[in-house]
């Protein structure tokens, strides 16, 4: 389609003006974490860096965010061992009720959080209560890691669809066996998947807060519930800014790494 | 996979071991088949499916309203108050009505956003500016929303940008809501549509032209009947993460109640009720599921 000169223009205007809606709110966030007003006044009456000291003392944010670490590897881990399972058993094997198993591993992030977080919540308290076990850290990543499943299965099972199993049955011709044939052909083939998968898992885990605020135990508090928590607060608004301002620096990293990993990698969405 | 570990450097007897236990595994593709699905489909089916269930069974219960206790009889009460409550039904036409005019806006924006990066842009520049679009899914939703409660508080960028014109930004509500909704679901509308833009053939344009259309005919006929399972893809992300989003109401939202809301107040009083509400989104987005499986969009995921 050849497109006037002056469509042309007004395409790109638009888009121009489209990046500027995406990236602008962002930029702000930044640029808040430097107003020495506490109540954030706009325009900002001059910059500093007060408030970053402020927050790097701050213990609870600091306490927050190893929660959130600690989270978010636990989830990952259990994700990367389920999501793998499952992967090679849909990508290499014909059984009864196959397109079901992929559904049902959508589903947990399909589903409303809210849905999700309740349903755990009532089931935790029905079942763990009795044992003497209350909620805690432990049923947070129990939940995060039902919904990070999906998204190391979605990359893995893309690449065991992509490569065929006749490398693993050429490695058993040459006369390995199965886990050795698993161990030099197709964990290698696999590796950068689970490195995509974990990477995104670990991004999904460390940024929810629907599911997490229904099942953290009292005391348990991750950085996204952390924030939600002081955001309203006029004493910690400056520190929260700070917060803020380093997640929007902090995003840059896995889309580099994901850029380094593979091409298809960047351009698979979150979900 | 200690075992396997082991292997390559352990003295003769367990690499024996393991190859005759790899052996037998090879002879059993079902015991192979049941050993890889048997962990997850217990987490997933036990854990998941079953606190699920257990929810949905619940909405057919009732609350005690003296005790708070939930009392494990039968009933459609909660379903028929859903129903026939003006305050619920009116909540739950509205966060629809959110849904749907998010997915609208944001396929509004999208539009000329994803045209130019597809086929405006130079094509050296196109993966660049795909990244730019998906940078911002990875800031933390937390913080996207906080941005708009910065924009849009009293005195704040909105209301200083909107002064010289005599006007003043929309504060905190209903429009900022649907606002912030728009922003926070945006890429995962460009994305799709970039990516059906990119694949349009030439030649279909070229033949549409030479046929004697207009590049607004072009449009009209050609484009949008082919990108359009790239929106309705694009949409079921828009629209199912505005319906049960309960977060940014609260935040931007000022007063305002969408169905999220009114389950997490259900929740801790009245379980069953809560679960009754959280029944809402889940029926909805899967007929809006159903209803975008006719357009192809599921498998332009």
């Amino acid at each position: 389609m050849q497109l006037s000169r002056p469509a042309r223009i007004a395409l790109r205007i638009a888009a121009a003006a489209g990046f500027a809606v995406i990236y602008v709110p962002l930029l702000l966030v930044l640029l808040n974490s430097l107003n020495p007003d506490r109540s954030a006044s706009w325009p900002p009456p001059g910059l500093t860096l007060h408030w970053w000291s402020t927050a790097w003392r701050n213990a609870g944010a600091r306490e927050a965010l190893w929660t959130s670490v600690r989270a978010g590897l636990g989830a990952t881990a259990i994700a990367l061992v389920l999501g793998t399972l499952i992967a090679f058993a849909v990508a290499r094997y014909r059984f009864f009720g196959r397109g079901t198993v992929s559904f049902v591993v959508v589903l947990p992030i399909a589903l409303p959080g809210i849905v999700t977080g309740i349903a755990l919540n009532s089931a935790f308290g029905t079942v763990l209560q009795p044992l003497g076990v209350g909620l805690g850290l432990f049923t947070v990543v129990v939940g995060h890691a039902t919904f990070c499943i999906v998204v190391v299965f979605n990359n893995v099972v893309a690449r065991l669809r992509r490569t065929s199993g006749s490398y693993e049955e050429a490695a058993m011709d040459l006369g390995a066996h199965t886990f050795r044939a698993f161990v030099d052909v197709t964990f290698p083939l696999v590796r950068t998947a689970l490195l995509a998968g974990g990477l995104l898992s670990f991004a999904l885990s460390f940024d929810e807060i629907v599911v997490t605020t229904f099942t953290a135990g009292p005391g348990v508090q991750t950085l996204p519930l952390w924030i939600f928590d002081n955001m309203t607060r006029p004493q910690q608004a400056p520190v929260v800014n700070v917060v803020a301002a380093v997640l929007v620096v902090l995003s840059v990293v896995p889309i580099y790494v994901a850029q380094r990993l593979s091409a298809d990698t960047a351009t698979a969405s979150r979900v | 996979m200690t075992l396997v570990e082991a292997q390559p450097a352990g003295p003769a007897a367990p690499a024996g071991a393991v190859r005759r236990l790899a052996g037998a595994l090879h002879r059993r593709p079902r015991l192979q088949l049941t050993l890889l699905l048997a962990a997850p489909l217990l987490w997933l089916a036990v854990l998941y499916l079953g606190s699920l269930t257990v929810l949905f069974v619940s909405a057919f219960w009732t609350t005690d309203s003296f005790t708070s206790e939930v009392v494990k009889v039968w009933s459609t009460d909660n379903f028929h108050e859903l129903f026939t409550t003006p305050v619920y039904r009116q909540v739950v036409l509205r966060s629809i009505g959110v849904a749907l005019a998010v997915t609208v806006l944001c396929v509004v924006i999208a539009f000329p956003v994803a045209f130019y990066t597809a086929r405006v842009a130079r094509p050296k520049w196109r993966p660049l500016l795909v990244v730019a679009i998906l940078t911002p899914l990875w800031a933390s939703y937390l913080v996207k929303v906080y941005a708009w409660r910065l924009i849009l508080s009293e005195g704040g960028p909105a209301d200083w940008l909107l002064k010289p014109l005599g006007l003043s930004g929309p504060g905190y509500g209903l429009p900022a809501t649907v606002l912030t909704l728009t922003y926070l679901w945006l890429p995962y509308m460009i994305l799709p549509v970039h990516t059906a833009l990119e694949q349009l053939p030439d030649n279909l344009l070229d033949a549409s032209a030479d046929l004697g259309a207009r590049p607004g005919r072009t449009f009209r006929s050609v484009v949008v009947p082919m990108v359009l399972p790239a929106v309705a893809a694009g949409s079921i992300f828009t629209f199912s993460l505005s319906l049960g989003d309960y977060i940014t109401v609260q935040i931007v939202g000022g007063k305002t109640q969408l169905i999220g809301n009114l389950v997490y107040s259900n929740f801790e009083l009245n379980l069953p009720m809560a679960a009754a509400l959280g029944t809402v989104p889940v029926v909805v987005i899967v007929v809006y599921l159903l209803a975008m499986r006719r357009t192809g969009a599921l498998s332009s995921l």
